[in-house]
């Protein structure tokens, strides 16, 4: 066995969203970093849908470009169609969506990854972990190779023991056309974690030049592009669209005859698969009364012939697959690129995880993405900053972070699955978040810019914009105050159309009005007027929804309030006459920290939670 | 909490009685009772749930009392501990001979409310329930008795978990079209989400309204006798106690301050409030009683207003009736025994009335009966299905999520965002978890999964 030379105070393994986020953020901490991955010919790959951002997914890149990260940064030079999702709803759940050039997309980051002075990138198959006692000191590679360091972060994506389905047809990958990992996960078996399996899927690739689009229904992108990264003030590429068709009551047919040929009707596949994301055939099945479902045409790129169905994942036969998509409205013609396919893989249990995700069972050891049982880009590179920082805080000693619920998705997501853990695949949905109108994409920044500060994510070019903007915002907010409109100066009242002003208004009051937005609004006030417009939008986010916000600012410090009340780490729970054995081994598996976290773990009744709370407080 | 301890306390109220209890709870329960409890023949040792006739003696071996004891082994007791019963003879003396007895020996004198802790702690009971048990303890009446034993068998419980599930459905409707917004699913019709939630108003207001019955039921029903001076209200006081409590005088105005009296009419608690009569009057002394009598009417959930049968409402029972008419009112027409009755006329005629003879004690039966129809208590207090609401918490809470839903109906008319709907949703099923203290952590998302055909 060889032993690589270099000690390294952070080890990643997996140079996938999660693994690079961890990496880069390590490194750029100050720590020497290394991130092994498979091939390093697929640094950042999308796996699936061509496409970052959506409800809630947005906001988690949002609250990862405040933080320090590079999804953001790297899907704004590389998107080539951005959209604002839900723009006539309110602020809260707005959210933004690009589609991306996928080889751009993973080309940048590895640039990027290359370009950081303290991180190494390098090839290599990690087949186990190096364990003294219960810390980890290091990885081994299949290559032979061993590299020493105390702190590892474990992002191995649909690759550990990852297991292809197309049709009756089974071969192992971790990825179409990938080896899967072997080893890693039996290594982990063996060292006291649990490990499960999961189940995802994607859809057949499609060639571009056999789709009739121009009977499609055609999706334009925004026409002012909004970037995602703080950063960045405006998007300069040209944007490309994507098209929408339907399935037909024949496309069903043919899928039902197929179903004694699919992986997931025939039994052979035992991971659990994502309700939210379910297989074309697993819709037709189900929802047996729709008559159509929707399909998005998403092109992966400027320089690629591929395009992305989006809304047929499958794991039935190539045949079938061909047979039902050419039944389809423009698809009548089409070429299969590349076979849609389903896979399963190992993931580890994340209930074995503490808030910094950090294993309770192994010191040092973190885990990040699908192998804590999530999907999605962005779940991933989440969780991958946060192991990043917090096994880089752990190398120079320093406090983790960890984020709350009323913080960030980021809190949510994490705390979701230490306590829930991942009986399917997990995604962010806003109605996961109890305090969703006080987490937006629009105060992202305002809400973790400080948080990246501290742990050194942020650079000072960052956080002078953001103090500028803190600032200009303040100012906002005094004009607003103190600016009145008279009923007496007819001109303003004019032109702001407001008959019914008898005892004049202040401008705050008058944003208040659901028909005046600030637009209407900024030219009274000259310095208000010369503000940039995300102050702006600040300032009438802020007044509209004053009183939601406060509603939910209130229910934070009741939440807040059990959130406090700590529980001893050896706290003896087997002594406790009054909660049944099953209730018992949940609180002694997951063991809260706080009253409020036992109380979201499933299956501790709040009767549990009386006997906890009195014994607490009794000390 | 040290529950190693072994309790000890009277079971019985504190004063002369027949017979009087004191209970033990803890490990040491049975260890404590052999050491002073000698039964009358030989028991090697004693089974658990069976009553055994003996001496309690002291340390020295001398008598204390004759008694009977009863040994309950864990968990099949109230607390899930050991638990011991010494039924000795009543009087303040003797229990606290035996309680000095055991405390010297051990045992720890019970904290107010420390068994039913105990039984909660140990799982015994929930919170809830445990509020039930205190109210049982207290029920005065067969009836209170049975809305609190329905609570505790989580009856209401089982009620609010429908209002809870039809909540979450209607918010998962709403989330799907925040969440799911390029799925391809219809936007939920406002129309059709009002009508959802007035129907859950619906339900819950028929909780709410039997609200007054449950309180009622559980604190008594506060009845106010009412009439001008010497119509004879405390002679039917009196005849309703079946004893001779306030003054009966045949001159005006002797009963100047109001008598509160609790008797159980039919099963049914009763506050009876005599008040003094309302008259004209200079004096200040009856002044102040006409006032207090005029207070004590605000406050009553039927007011008894007495007449004589023998002559036409006067100046001073128009004023009387003034005083009260705001009430929930039943006119008792007395000293049916005299004469043959008035006919009444407008605004008297408009009550309902009910003829007796206090002094004879007729129709006092009629009488309870009319009450209870007023009311609204007839049969139905009794019926053993019935839910009700008697605890304030409960309907302070149900009232909240009724406005929550209001709002969230006005706010789906006025055309506001979904995800501020979902708020109002949301703080409705935190109202109604305070009564279970259920939590939705993926409820909502379980309610979408299996409603809509989601994903992309």
């Amino acid at each position: 066995m060889f032993s690589y030379g270099k000690e390294y105070q952070v080890i990643v393994v997996g140079a996938g969203h999660a693994g690079c986020e961890a990496a880069l953020a390590a490194a750029r901490i100050g720590c020497s970093t290394l991130l092994l991955n498979l091939s390093l010919d697929t640094v950042a790959q999308m796996s699936c849908n061509p496409a970052i951002g959506g409800l809630a997914k947005g906001h988690l890149v949002k609250e990862i470009d405040a933080l320090g990260g590079e999804m953001g940064l790297n899907i704004d030079v590389t998107g080539i169609q951005f959209r604002v999702l839900n723009t006539r709803k309110g602020p809260a759940v707005r959210a933004s969506r690009a589609q991306a050039d996928r080889r751009a997309y993973a080309l940048r980051m590895k640039q990027v990854l290359e370009a950081e002075s303290r991180l190494d990138l390098k090839q290599g198959a990690v087949d186990a972990l190096e364990v003294e006692g219960n810390r980890v000191v290091g990885v081994k590679t299949r290559e032979g190779i061993t590299y020493r360091g105390q702190n590892v972060v474990l992002t191995t994506g649909t690759f550990m023991r990852g297991l292809i389905h197309v049709g009756l047809n089974h071969y192992p990958g971790g990825r179409a056309g990938e080896p899967p990992s072997i080893g890693l996960s039996d290594n982990l078996r063996s060292l006291g974690l649990q490990v499960g399996r999961l189940k995802t899927g994607t859809p057949a690739r499609l060639d571009r030049n056999s789709i009739d689009f121009c009977r499609l229904e055609e999706q334009f992108g925004d026409d002012h592009p909004r970037p995602f990264s703080f950063l960045n003030r405006r998007i300069e590429q040209s944007q490309v669209s994507c098209y929408i068709t339907y399935t037909n009551e024949r496309t069903h047919e043919i899928i039902r005859q197929g179903l004694d040929r699919s992986p997931l009707y025939s039994g052979i596949i035992e991971g659990v698969g994502p309700r939210y994301c379910p297989s074309i055939e697993d819709k037709v099945v189900r929802f047996p009364d729709k008559d159509r479902h929707q399909l998005f045409l998403e092109p992966e790129g400027l320089q690629s012939n591929e395009i992305y169905p989006n809304g047929v994942s499958t794991s039935l036969p190539p045949d079938v697959q061909l047979a039902f998509l050419r039944s389809i409205s423009g698809l009548e013609q089409v070429e299969i690129m590349r076979p849609g396919y389903a896979i399963e893989y190992d993931y580890v249990d994340p209930i074995q995880l503490q808030p910094t995700l950090e294993t309770k069972l192994i010191e040092g050891l973190f885990h990040a993405g699908q192998i804590n049982g999530t999907s999605g880009y962005e779940e991933a590179a989440a969780q991958g900053l946060i192991a990043g920082i917090n096994a880089a805080c752990r190398a120079r000693g320093e406090e983790p972070l960890i984020l709350r619920r009323d913080q960030a998705y980021i809190g949510v997501l994490i705390d979701d699955l230490i306590n829930l853990g991942a009986p399917e695949p997990y995604r962010m949905f806003t109605s996961r978040a109890e305090y969703r109108l006080l987490l937006r994409e629009d105060n992202a920044d305002q809400r973790l810019t400080p948080f990246g500060r501290k742990v050194g994510l942020v650079d000072d070019k960052r956080w002078a914009l953001f103090e500028g903007k803190l600032d200009q915002l303040g100012r906002a907010r005094e004009i607003a105050a103190r600016v009145r409109v008279a009923p007496g100066d007819r001109k303003q009242v004019a032109r702001l159309g407001l008959p019914d002003l008898n005892n004049g208004a202040s401008l705050e009051e008058l944003l208040r009005r659901p028909q005046l937005t600030i637009k209407d609004l900024a030219w009274l006030d000259e310095e208000l007027e010369g503000f940039p417009g995300e102050v702006l939008e600040q300032l009438e986010i802020e007044t509209k929804y004053a009183g939601y916000i406060r509603r939910q600012e209130d229910e934070v410090a009741r939440f807040r309030k059990t959130e406090e009340v700590r529980i001893p780490e050896d706290f003896h729970y087997a002594g406790i006459g009054g909660m049944s054995a099953e209730v018992i081994e949940k609180l002694e598996k997951i063991r809260p920290r706080t009253l409020g976290q036992a109380a979201r773990i499933p299956g501790v009744t709040p009767a549990a939670v009386a006997i906890l709370s009195v014994l607490l407080r009794r000390g | 909490m040290n529950t190693e301890t072994t309790i000890i306390a009277p079971a019985t109220p504190p004063g002369e009685g027949g017979l009087a209890v004191v209970r033990l709870s803890g490990s040491s329960s049975e260890s404590l009772l052999r050491r002073f409890f000698k039964p009358s023949g030989k028991f090697p040792s004693l089974d658990s749930h069976r009553l055994y006739h003996g001496n309690l003696v002291d340390t020295d071996g001398s008598l204390i009392d004759e008694v009977m004891a009863v040994l309950m082994r864990a968990p099949r007791t109230f607390t899930r501990e050991d638990v011991a019963e010494i039924h000795c003879h009543g009087g303040p003396l003797i229990v606290q001979q035996i309680l000095d007895l055991f405390i010297t020996a051990g045992a720890t004198l019970a904290q107010p409310g420390e068994f039913t802790l105990r039984a909660f702690l140990n799982g015994r009971i929930d919170l809830a329930q445990a509020e039930a048990v205190a109210d049982l303890i207290h029920a005065r009446s067969v009836s209170a008795q049975r809305v609190a034993l329905n609570q505790l068998q989580g009856k209401l419980s089982q009620i609010i978990r429908i209002y809870h599930r039809q909540v979450v459905d209607l918010l998962a409707l709403v989330e799907a079209h925040i969440d799911f917004l390029e799925e391809d699913i219809s936007p939920p019709q406002p129309d059709v989400l009002c009508r959802s939630a007035e129907e859950i108003i619906e339900a819950i207001e028929k909780l709410l309204a039997g609200f007054n019955s449950g309180r009622m039921i559980h604190d008594g029903l506060r009845i106010l006798l009412a009439g001008k001076p010497n119509v004879g209200k405390s002679s039917l006081l009196n005849c309703l106690l079946g004893e001779s409590r306030a003054i009966v005088s045949p001159s005006a105005g002797t009963t100047r301050d109001t008598i509160e009296e609790s008797l159980l009419l039919h099963d049914l608690p009763v506050r009876l409030i005599d008040t003094a009569g309302i008259r004209h009057t200079d004096d200040p002394v009856e002044q102040e009683g006409v006032r207090r009598a005029r207070e004590k009417t605000g406050s009553a959930d039927l007011v008894l207003l007495l007449i004589n049968a023998d002559q036409h409402p006067d100046q001073d029972d128009l004023l009387a009736l003034d005083s009260c008419c705001e009430q929930k009112l039943l006119l008792v027409i007395n000293k049916q025994d005299l004469s043959p009755p008035v006919q009444l006329s407008p605004p008297w005629s408009d009550y309902p009335q009910v003829f007796i003879s206090a002094k004879y004690r007729q129709n006092i039966d009629g009488l309870i009966e009319a009450a209870r129809d007023l009311v609204g208590l007839s049969g139905g207090a009794d019926s053993g299905e019935s839910v009700m609401l008697y605890e304030r918490r409960h309907y302070q809470s149900l009232l909240q999520a009724k406005s929550c839903l209001q709002r969230f109906i006005s706010g789906c008319r006025a055309g506001f965002g979904f995800e501020l709907l979902a708020l109002d949703l949301r703080d409705t099923l935190q109202s109604i978890g305070q009564i279970t203290g259920e939590t939705t952590p993926d409820q909502v998302l379980d309610r979408i999964f299996s409603q809509f055909c989601i994903g992309k």
